[in-house]
């Protein structure tokens, strides 16, 4: 007898092995094996209340605050959340009397020597230890006691102070310098009673993430110069926005109190900053509030003086100039800018653009990278956590976008991924890097060609992804090396993909909404050639400053006194809206609401939290004016219609058609197909009689304007040096710090003589944009690199 | 300049080599800091965090958690009564009332000449020889104010100079263990067996 087989047992269920269940408070919550007790907890609606434990941060178990339960063998066991890792069939309670008394306990210690000087605490009201005092404290102190003093507060660097004797010890700051900055300027300092956080003598905690500690600060020991008295916690609105500084895009809260920004805090978005800002995003808004804003439109008259007008006649004076251009030809009316607004501006501006038939427009000012990047297989901030390499062939990411730089020393740190340096100086990172390729500017894409021969190296992009960071890591370098180097890298790990760095905050933005030459259009440098020739009739800048900004000081002098027509739409006068004939004035960050996209091409909201300062107006509104006056509807006139219509139009802008995802974490815009780069024998670029090649990259802190106008930021800029090799120092013949005759071809500039190991022999390092001689002057965008005399001076 | 001098540097790189992460050798360095200036310098600690690869800020950090470490000049002779419990009772209270007769300074001081600096002591771990003192960390036991004068006038006379070098010295005979001799310190991240003792068992 034949038996039909019943050997069909349902398939084994998938077992995560890293799956453990715990029971908090009788709740089971489903946890990861090795996280602790307090990370499983926070996804119930128990609060254990901390002051040390920082989900971003290594825990440390230093204030002992977050004391639980733990059910053993033996009975209850009190252990700390925040160091105990959860295990299977672990039974915790966080609210037993046993845990009250605890808890209570540490607070009242804790509470023994803070002064409970809330009052006149900038921290009151938005408090850790005053709000878990008053929810999990003992309501009463049996410390009758003189409490310890010290001088309050001290200033640990120009815009953090420090009052020890609010300080609890909870090792946040310190684990913030160390452990996620890597500028460990402040240690527990002496021990016992006498501990307290302390820089070494003399020598400041000048990290650029300083104000992250304070932010994290749970208690009021840390308060940071820019907001110290300005508000109370309760007096201030908030809005989640993004910090349009630069491109990485972080997510903030834009606080302000009558109407006057006070302050941005970093809001902990996975995908881009984990809460983290950089102080110049988090201080600069000082410059919207700034006295010098621009109130009303300009118009230049008979004698040659910008003065005040009225929207009225500066938009017909606008538009008959537009108007004027056009009938020359619409070749001859250009626009340089728009990388400093919103998508929805520069999706106002494209379309006013393709309405007049202009189409020579360009975001970049002659610093960036060709558009064609974008359309390469493209990496988001993300995948540097997961990425087994990480090729940086970008500039100085501490210095340009230090938040990215974060992430990237994160991966490095962890050992998630090995991080591959190429650069003609080493950076910030060159420390954590696995491996370094110092190259002189001008030999990037040979260097790398050689690397095909570097066993270990191809093995290691041969071992998992690779992400390759992108950008202009030196501005006397032509944009096409750039480009070269890519393509060689791409060829070594074809199945890399590329995170685009551009610097300035919207620029992936604006060149998706338009904003980028088209249809034989010309391009920033090529625009401030031709009107250096006469052919440009009418330049718009768009919150662009050429004078300031392109890395060619001669062209775009030629170009703005060569362009017979010139309106400026900016928030400033600067040097190149102070030569237009008309000004409007435009609203600022915090002053109107849009989107904006970051350098991985993600979109997120930028939130309006003040009343635009004086008649200002978002560039979009401008455009539309424009528009009309010109005869040229764009049909339509609020925000929301301008919105639509991008998301409509601009089908890369699709996504952002999910509001809730776009105040949030963002979208990433969806990508064209993807195209590949073909390599290309570079020049051999060899030196010229000249001794030195310029290396010319910028510094967190410079003269541009969100920094100049921002009385906590402005006098961290460096002034202006040139910087060599040690070795090299003997052979200019001048003392460090002495003032020395460097020469290209274009220009001589007399410059401190500073030297730095980071720096390759055979080369000079110039930052730009700084206070003294302006190294623009030395350099000329038409060359592939710039070679550099430099003398003692006689 | 007071950053360490060129045989020091020597005798620091041979102390950091016996570690396996050159951060561990802090605190011998900075005994050794110590011995050439008579104590920590600022200059020192910046030289040492450069040497391995620390910020000065964390030497500082870690120097200051150690009250042997001293970072204001003193005495070529540092001279430590104890005042603790049975060096109290045993009359600590007059020898330190007449240690600051004799050398002229209030405790916590240093003389003119730069060559005591006399300081309060907690209990030294002799309460049999009670009252105690130490002199650079050298113990004297049962102390009366004539044995006080006595030893002061043999510090000053360099009678003493072979029993007690000068404030900073740990040891006058300095450890040298050649690289060859080492234990062969592996970081701990790159150990990848199993400690020999183990013998195979599994990890505990």
């Amino acid at each position: 007898m034949t038996t039909v087989d019943s050997n069909t047992t349902a398939p084994e269920p998938v077992v995560d092995p890293n799956a453990v269940s715990v029971t908090i408070n009788g709740k089971v919550v489903a946890a990861r094996k090795g996280e602790m007790i307090i990370a499983a907890a926070d996804r119930t609606d128990d609060f254990i209340p901390r002051f040390c434990y920082h989900p971003r941060m290594e825990p440390v178990g230093m204030c002992r605050q977050c004391l639980v339960e733990v059910v053993g063998p033996r009975g209850p066991m009190m252990v700390v959340s925040c160091m105990t890792p959860v295990a299977e069939g672990q039974v915790v309670n966080t609210e037993t009397e046993g845990v009250k008394k605890a808890q209570e306990g540490v607070l009242e210690l804790l509470l023994a020597n803070h002064p409970l000087d809330c009052p006149v605490c900038d921290k009151g009201g938005e408090c850790p230890l005053q709000d878990q005092a008053f929810s999990h404290g003992p309501g009463e102190s049996r410390f009758v006691e003189e409490k310890r003093h010290y001088e309050k507060p001290i200033a640990i660097s120009d815009n953090v102070y420090l009052d020890r004797e609010r300080c609890i010890l909870c090792d946040r700051c310190t684990r913030f310098a160390d452990e996620v900055a890597g500028d460990a300027l402040i240690s527990f300092t002496s021990r016992g009673n006498n501990t307290q956080v302390m820089t070494f003598p003399d020598e400041p905690f000048s990290s650029y993430f300083s104000g992250n500690t304070v932010q994290i600060c749970p208690v009021g020991a840390l308060t940071a110069k820019p907001y110290r008295f300005k508000a109370r916690p309760w007096d201030i609105e908030h809005v989640e926005s993004t910090c349009t500084t630069c491109s990485v895009g972080c997510r903030t809260v834009v606080q302000s109190s009558r109407d006057e920004l006070v302050r941005y805090q970093g809001v902990d978005s996975q995908p881009v900053n984990w809460g983290w800002l950089c102080d110049k995003g988090r201080f600069n808004f000082e410059s919207i509030n700034s006295k010098d804003r621009l109130l009303t439109p300009l118009i230049k008259d008979a004698s040659g003086n910008l003065s005040a007008t009225s929207w009225s006649v500066a938009i017909d004076s606008a538009a008959r100039m537009l108007r004027t251009a056009l009938t020359v030809s619409p070749q001859s009316v250009a626009i340089i800018g728009g990388a400093r607004g919103t998508n929805e501006d520069a999706f106002a501006w494209a379309q006013l653009a393709n309405a007049l038939g202009v189409d020579s427009r360009d975001s970049q000012l002659a610093d960036g990278l060709p558009p064609q990047v974008f359309s390469l297989p493209q990496a988001t901030i993300a995948d540097i956590d997961t990425a087994k390499t990480i090729i940086l062939l970008a500039p100085d990411l501490k210095e340009e976008l230090p938040v990215l730089y974060l992430r990237v020393r994160h991966a490095a740190e962890k050992r998630t991924g090995r991080v591959v340096e190429v650069s003609p100086r080493a950076t910030g990172l060159a420390g954590k890097a696995w491996k370094k390729v110092h190259v002189e500017p001008g030999k990037t894409a040979a260097a790398l060609r050689a690397l095909a021969t570097d066993a270990a190296f191809m093995a290691q992009v041969a071992s998992g992804s690779v992400v390759v960071i992108v950008g202009r890591m030196n501005l006397a370098e032509s944009e096409e090396s750039v480009v070269h180097a890519l393509a060689e890298v791409l060829h070594l790990a074809p199945q890399a993909t590329v995170l685009p760095v551009l610097r300035r905050g919207n620029v992936r933005g604006s060149i998706t909404a338009g904003l980028t030459p088209r249809n034989g259009g010309k391009s920033t440098a090529e625009i401030l050639e031709a009107a250096s020739a006469g052919k440009i009739e009418c330049l718009v800048l768009l919150g662009a400053d050429p004078l300031s900004d392109v890395p060619d000081a001669d062209l775009a002098r030629r170009g703005l006194s060569g362009a017979r027509n010139i309106i400026a739409i900016d928030t400033f006068i600067t040097q190149s809206s102070a030569t237009a004939d008309i000004v409007l004035p435009a609203a600022a960050y915090g002053e109107k609401e849009g989107t904006t996209t970051n350098l991985e091409g993600r979109i997120s909201n930028v939130a309006q939290s003040i009343t635009p300062v004086g008649t200002s107006r978002p560039d979009w509104m401008i455009a539309v004016e424009l528009g009309t006056a010109t005869l040229h509807e764009l049909g339509f006139t609020s925000y929301g219609e301008v919105h639509a219509a991008m998301i409509s139009r601009v089908s890369e802008f699709a996504p952002a058609a999910d509001t809730h995802a776009v105040e949030h974490d963002g979208v990433i815009i969806a990508h064209p197909s993807p195209i590949t780069l073909t390599r290309a024998d570079g020049a051999s670029n060899e030196r010229n009689s000249y001794d030195y090649r310029a290396v010319v990259s910028r510094k967190l802190y410079d003269k541009a304007i969100g920094t100049a106008k921002s009385p906590s930021l402005v006098s961290l800029a460096p002034s202006a040096a040139v910087i060599v090799n040690p070795l090299d120092v003997p052979r200019i013949g001048a003392q460090v710090g002495e003032s020395v005759r460097v020469t290209s071809q274009r220009a001589t500039l007399v410059l401190s003589l500073q030297e730095s190991v980071d720096v390759l022999r055979g080369t000079a390092w110039l930052p730009i944009n700084l206070g003294g001689s302006d190294v623009r002057e030395l350099l000329d965008v038409s060359k592939d690199v710039i070679d550099l005399k430099i003398e003692k001076m006689s | 300049m007071s950053r360490l001098n060129e045989a020091n540097i020597k005798t620091a790189l041979e102390i950091i080599a016996r570690y396996p992460r050159p951060k561990s050798a802090l605190i011998p360095l900075l005994h050794l800091a110590q011995e050439q200036n008579g104590y920590v310098t600022n200059e020192a600690m910046v030289h040492l965090g450069e040497l391995v690869g620390v910020t000065s800020a964390e030497v500082y950090g870690t120097a200051t958690f150690y009250e042997m470490f001293r970072f204001e000049p003193v005495g070529k002779y540092l001279v430590n009564i104890c005042g603790t419990m049975s060096c109290a009772l045993m009359g600590a209270g007059d020898l330190m009332h007449h240690a600051e007769q004799k050398l002229g300074v209030k405790a916590g001081g240093t003389t003119a000449d730069g060559m005591f600096t006399l300081a309060h002591a907690e209990c030294q771990a002799a309460c049999t020889e009670a009252p105690t003192l130490q002199v650079n960390y050298r113990f004297r036991y049962k102390v009366t104010n004539g044995d006080f004068d006595t030893l002061i006038d043999d510090l000053k006379n360099g009678k003493l100079a072979d029993e007690i070098p000068a404030h900073g010295v740990v040891a006058r005979i300095r450890q040298r263990i050649p690289a060859d001799r080492g234990v062969g310190a592996v970081a701990p991240e790159l150990v990848t067996e199993n400690p020999a003792w183990m013998d195979g068992k599994a990890a505990l």
